[in-house]
């Protein structure tokens, strides 16, 4: 039996097509996943992903231990209701999760961490000494574009109160509202009670938001040129090859797990988009040939608002942006262009 | 779902209907549903010679990329360039939209092909 989340008949109400992710039944699209994607880039979708898990941790020495448990760095969040997009990586340095951090509070925190993770997820936390706590109870609405803010406090004129920087989050009672995505638009993503999800679903549905399925959610983030876990990185692959050193600070001494590993190893591997130079579509694992040797496809799919294929790659170390390669695609060589990502940000083409 | 009785199916979900001396090459409704919408609709090769079967060119959507079979034997004529700018049309028109024209070897081969009911009925047996 699937897994629902609160607002699965909102969704079947809504004309959803459903696909099992993960275990979960969610919604792929509502009709069409391309008018989807363009709804999010012109004007606001939103997106039910209430099947991630919002996990709480607070008390004295919180900060600490999760300066321990992430590549990157908490101390970094200053101001309370700061986020912080982190990894947390086994001792050989590879991926275990890649997640959001809230500062809430000096020493409490929000992680929000990825479906089929989170059981996973939960059971490292509490191996290393911490102590989450649960908050399936939550459900979380992702309301993206650039009409997408003024959508919600149309709706929610109390959750105005506040002027959110990007990448900061408010708490308005038992709701927590995040200037954060995953389509690199503009935009919040809201958690909030689950008793409360389907009203706000559908006062933001009669608001001229229109509902988005994971199809578009998936086009939409390789985009904005952002990872998926479990296609881009896992726990074989360290985040400096993922096109994650970003995320991994490393400026001061601090002890987080896998750090040893990653200095030890470096980087192997670069990490890139394509941009294919035919028409066709880029898939995850096809092999890629370049000048240094081959490298491969992560996530492949067809871009909708530049019509035409784009993918993330791991390459050999030493390709760059510019470079001419190959994409072996059903037994042929199909020419691409190797380019940095993101490729689309706030409505506009960038690669 | 309709299956236009005019038209003749292969179980790998292509309609192909008769145009003179050559064929006209399609897929069906069934099969764009299954696809979702389409963005690419390529690789046919003009002049290939092709035995019943063979792959004849590709359609992707935004979900997967599926091949597309030749029904008989024969040679490809001709590749639907509509198809290079507008290939979401064969989501809306799957059945006014033919993908490529072959000249069969023989036009008795159409005869091995399936019709409507016994097409519609492969789909019933797949779910």
């Amino acid at each position: 039996m699937l897994k629902r989340t609160p607002l699965y008949d909102t969704h079947l109400g809504c004309g959803a097509k459903t696909v099992d992710f993960g275990g979960w039944d969610m919604p792929l699209h509502y009709g069409s996943q391309l008018d989807e994607h363009h709804a999010v880039r012109r004007g606001a979708g939103m997106f039910d992903v209430s099947h991630m898990l919002a996990v709480d941790m607070d008390g004295r020495g919180t900060s600490d231990f999760l300066r321990r448990l992430l590549a990157n760095d908490v101390a970094r969040l200053v101001t309370p209701g700061k986020a912080l997009y982190a990894c947390m990586l086994n001792e050989a340095g590879g991926v275990i999760d890649d997640l959001i951090v809230y500062r809430l509070a000096p020493e409490r925190f929000r992680l929000v961490v990825n479906a089929g993770t989170a059981d996973k997820d939960l059971g490292w936390m509490r191996a290393q000494g911490g102590a989450p706590r649960e908050r399936r109870e939550l459900s979380i609405i992702a309301v993206q574009g650039p009409e997408a803010r003024a959508k919600v406090w149309s709706v929610r004129p109390q959750w105005k109160a506040q002027a959110l920087p990007v990448f900061a989050a408010a708490e308005f009672g038992p709701v927590t509202v995040a200037r954060t995505g995953y389509t690199g638009e503009d935009g919040f993503e809201i958690i909030l009670p689950a008793a409360d999800a389907p009203s706000l679903w559908n006062d933001l549905r009669s608001a001229g938001v229109a509902p988005c399925g994971l199809g578009a959610r998936d086009t939409l983030r390789l985009e904005a040129g952002m990872n998926l876990y479990g296609k881009d990185m896992e726990e074989t692959v360290s985040p400096l090859d993922a096109g994650l050193a970003w995320t991994v600070a490393m400026k001061d001494a601090r002890a987080f797990i896998g750090r040893a590993a990653l200095e030890s190893k470096g980087q192997s591997r670069a990490f890139l988009g394509l941009k294919l130079a035919e028409r066709g579509v880029m898939r995850s694992h096809m092999k890629v040939l370049t000048a240094r040797g081959d490298g491969e496809v992560t996530s492949g799919t067809f871009s909708p608002t530049m019509n035409l294929s784009i993918a993330l790659a791991r390459l050999p170390l030493g390709s760059a942006p510019g470079e001419a390669v190959q994409v072996e695609m059903r037994g042929k060589p199909v020419p691409a262009t190797v380019v940095k990502p993101p490729f689309v940000r706030n409505g506009r083409i960038l690669a | 779902m309709e299956f236009p009785q005019s038209l003749k199916y292969t179980k790998t979900h292509e309609w192909v209907k008769q145009d003179g001396d050559s064929l006209l090459v399609g897929i069906s409704e069934a099969a764009q549903d299954m696809l979702g919408e389409i963005v690419f609709v390529g690789e046919v090769k003009v002049g290939e010679s092709l035995a019943a079967g063979d792959t004849a060119g590709v359609v992707e959507s935004v979900k997967a990329a599926s091949d597309i079979y030749a029904p008989v034997d024969g040679e490809i004529l001709e590749f639907n360039g509509a198809l290079e700018t507008e290939p979401q049309k064969l989501n809306q028109s799957p059945y006014e939209l033919w993908i490529y024209r072959m000249k069969p070897r023989s036009m008795a081969d159409l005869d091995r092909l399936l019709d409507p009911a016994a097409y519609q009925a492969t789909l019933g047996a797949e779910k």
